[in-house]
């Protein structure tokens, strides 16, 4: 294997991870502070995704269709938070399931009737089209790095954000004890829609990062949630950290078992064989990843200690 | 003799039971009947009805009764229709001896086993954990064989398995859609009265048990661990007989069964009826296939209308039908 391949494959998981961490980050917030489960998250997803794709062919922009998309998704999120998802603070975890399936269900024929079953491709321009060469030999396009920056930029903030600001403490005041907050004074009901609407400005953001590469298209977010709920499962659900370094972790090693497996597997068996097996395997690997630490530690690996 | 004697002195059946068993003759009558007199297409319908009211009234077990929230069940559905198309694929193209057959009983006995062997697994990891994250961990290991069968591209990958011909069995054709009907229909009734003698027993009393207060039964000296793990892997066998159902009514064999969106289908079934009601399932089954077959009918963005619906059943029906039923009875009863 050349190292040169072996450094691009290692930028490509770095990013999915990265693309991970902006997507648990918010069901991390919503999770730890409200309590709440939202399958609904990866909708939020697409919309940035779809909002952005819009707004590059209206605008013939895309850094300021990415500038206008990241607060027009969290709107949605606040939107949604006030018509159905604040109804269901005060019920179980399954009731969140049950009633964020049927608001997947809606958005995205939503999504379909306002945009088109197809799905859109974001043209990028020349200066995010072209390639980077950061090493010698090795040539990275650009709009992955601006994915990667992008990323860790948006995870910085939020560490600013969560540990540095007095919306932070009020976030970590309620995640750790919530009715005593609430009696503190402090108004948990825009609390709970402000912590919601970053969580969706966070899922929105990467899904705009994702459509140029990926174009958006409907139920893109059905598929990522899942990785995303291993992520914060493996992380310690309601733990930041957890998500983050959990993210990194998945990306890292989704990406190359899906590059390397076959060439381990080719060491210890048949050509044929491996070529069957290791496809498969490298689909399963983070969840079989998730089955060992869960059955070592069904915590997680870093859990939220207040809780 | 006793029984006999209990029964005779017993009050008069309650309203539910006779709903059930009017709803359970209707299922038994009226496909038939709406087949024979030239609508093919409805007996299609009911048979995906009554094969899903069997996987629901599997995956009751362990959420109405046991309390787990189970997110991987149509995992097994999946694993059940593949016990179908796999050993079929290899009796028809060659390859994999031990298994190409189109023995019927073969695919069956693979079907149950795999399913349960799944649900042995996967129970015995996802029970370490309680509340949401046994919730994401059950939806994760259903969407890891989801991709597993994806990847696997001699049977399709993506696309599915195509395969006409159906598991064979001696003195039935399966080919009969009216054959096919009453062996999905029988099925039912014995999932049903698996599920119910379950219920009454002590081991089903004990999964009760656990459900409403763990920590009660824990200190009275019951391991509930081992009592959840068996329900979850009875629950996984049966729904993995379901999903050989329903690999021999579609003929098409696609992962798109084994999406976790299928699973999440799967739960509100039994929500909507209302879960640890026996025959809940059957309705929420009911109320789901027939209410998506009318707003199909209406617009093609269906599923807009049937999220809103779902949204509002959770935040105002509590309980599912059964439950407004019983609201229903012990109103009528007040004197």
């Amino acid at each position: 294997m050349e190292a040169s391949l072996l450094l691009i494959q290692l930028l490509n998981g770095l990013q999915l991870g990265i693309l991970l961490f902006l997507l648990s980050a918010g069901l991390t917030l919503t999770f730890g502070i409200m309590d709440f489960v939202n399958l609904a998250h990866g909708s939020l997803y697409m919309l940035g995704a779809f909002i952005c794709a819009s707004l590059t062919q209206l605008t013939g922009s895309f850094a300021l269709a990415a500038l206008l998309a990241v607060p027009l998704t969290a709107l949605c999120g606040l939107l949604i938070e006030m018509v159905v998802i604040r109804q269901l603070y005060s019920r179980n975890h399954l009731d969140h399931v049950l009633a964020t399936f049927g608001l997947i269900l809606c958005l995205d024929t939503i999504a379909e009737i306002v945009w088109s079953p197809a799905g859109i491709a974001i043209a990028l321009p020349d200066i995010l089209n072209g390639q980077l060469e950061v090493l010698p030999g090795v040539v990275v396009p650009v709009f992955r790095l601006l994915i990667i920056a992008v990323g860790l930029l948006a995870a910085a903030g939020l560490y600013l954000l969560v540990n540095h600001t007095k919306l932070g403490m009020l976030i970590r005041a309620g995640a750790s004890n919530r009715t005593m907050v609430g009696a503190l004074g402090v108004d948990i009901k825009t609390l709970f829609s402000g912590v919601f609407a970053i969580g969706a400005a966070l899922a929105g953001l990467a899904g705009l990062l994702v459509a140029p590469i990926a174009e958006a298209s409907i139920g893109m977010g059905n598929e990522i949630i899942i990785t995303a709920f291993v992520v914060i499962i493996i992380g310690g659900i309601g733990s930041m950290k957890g998500a983050f370094i959990a993210a990194l972790l998945i990306g890292l090693i989704d990406t190359l078992g899906r590059s390397y497996l076959d060439d381990i597997f080719k060491l210890i068996m048949s050509n044929e064989a491996a070529e069957t097996a290791a496809p498969a395997i490298s689909a399963m690997l983070i969840y079989l990843m998730m089955a060992v630490i869960l059955a070592i530690r069904p915590q997680g690996l870093f859990p939220a200690s207040s809780r | 003799m006793s029984e006999t004697k209990l029964k005779n002195n017993s009050k008069p059946r309650p309203l539910s039971f006779w709903i059930n068993a009017i709803l359970l003759l209707l299922l038994a009558v009226v496909p038939p009947i709406l087949f024979i007199t030239g609508q093919p297409f409805w007996l299609d319908v009911f048979t995906r009805l009554v094969i899903l009211a069997l996987a629901a009234t599997a995956l009751n077990l362990v959420l109405g009764y046991g309390g787990l929230v189970s997110f991987g069940h149509a995992a097994y559905l999946g694993l059940g229709a593949y016990a179908v198309g796999i050993p079929t694929y290899h009796a028809l193209y060659g390859g994999m001896d031990a298994i190409a057959s189109f023995n019927g009983f073969l695919h069956l006995g693979l079907a149950v086993l795999v399913s349960a062997l799944f649900a042995l697994l996967t129970g015995a990891i996802s029970l370490r954990t309680r509340g949401v994250n046994f919730i994401m961990i059950t939806m994760a290991f259903g969407q890891m064989i989801f991709y597993a069968i994806v990847a696997l591209e001699n049977y399709g990958g993506d696309d599915g398995l195509t395969i006409d011909v159906r598991s064979e069995f001696p003195l039935i054709s399966l080919d009969n859609p009216l054959t096919l009907y009453g062996l999905c229909y029988l099925s039912l009734l014995m999932a049903l009265f698996i599920v119910y003698k379950i219920t009454r027993s002590r081991f089903g009393l004990t999964l009760q048990g656990a459900r409403s207060n763990e920590e009660r039964m824990r200190s009275l000296g019951v391991n509930c661990y081992r009592y959840q793990l068996v329900a979850i892997v009875i629950s996984g066998a049966i729904c993995g007989y379901a999903g050989f159902l329903l690999g021999n009514f579609s003929t098409f064999i696609s992962p798109e069964m084994m999406d976790w969106t299928r699973s999440g289908e799967l739960m509100f079934m039994v929500i909507l009826g209302g879960a640890a009601f026996l025959c809940g399932p059957i309705f929420g089954a009911a109320a789901f296939i027939l209410l998506e077959e009318v707003l199909r009918d209406v617009t093609i963005h269906w599923h807009l209308p049937f999220g809103l619906l779902l949204i509002l059943s959770v935040l105002f029906f509590r309980g599912g039908l059964s439950g407004a039923l019983d609201r229903l009875r012990s109103q009528g009863d007040k004197p």
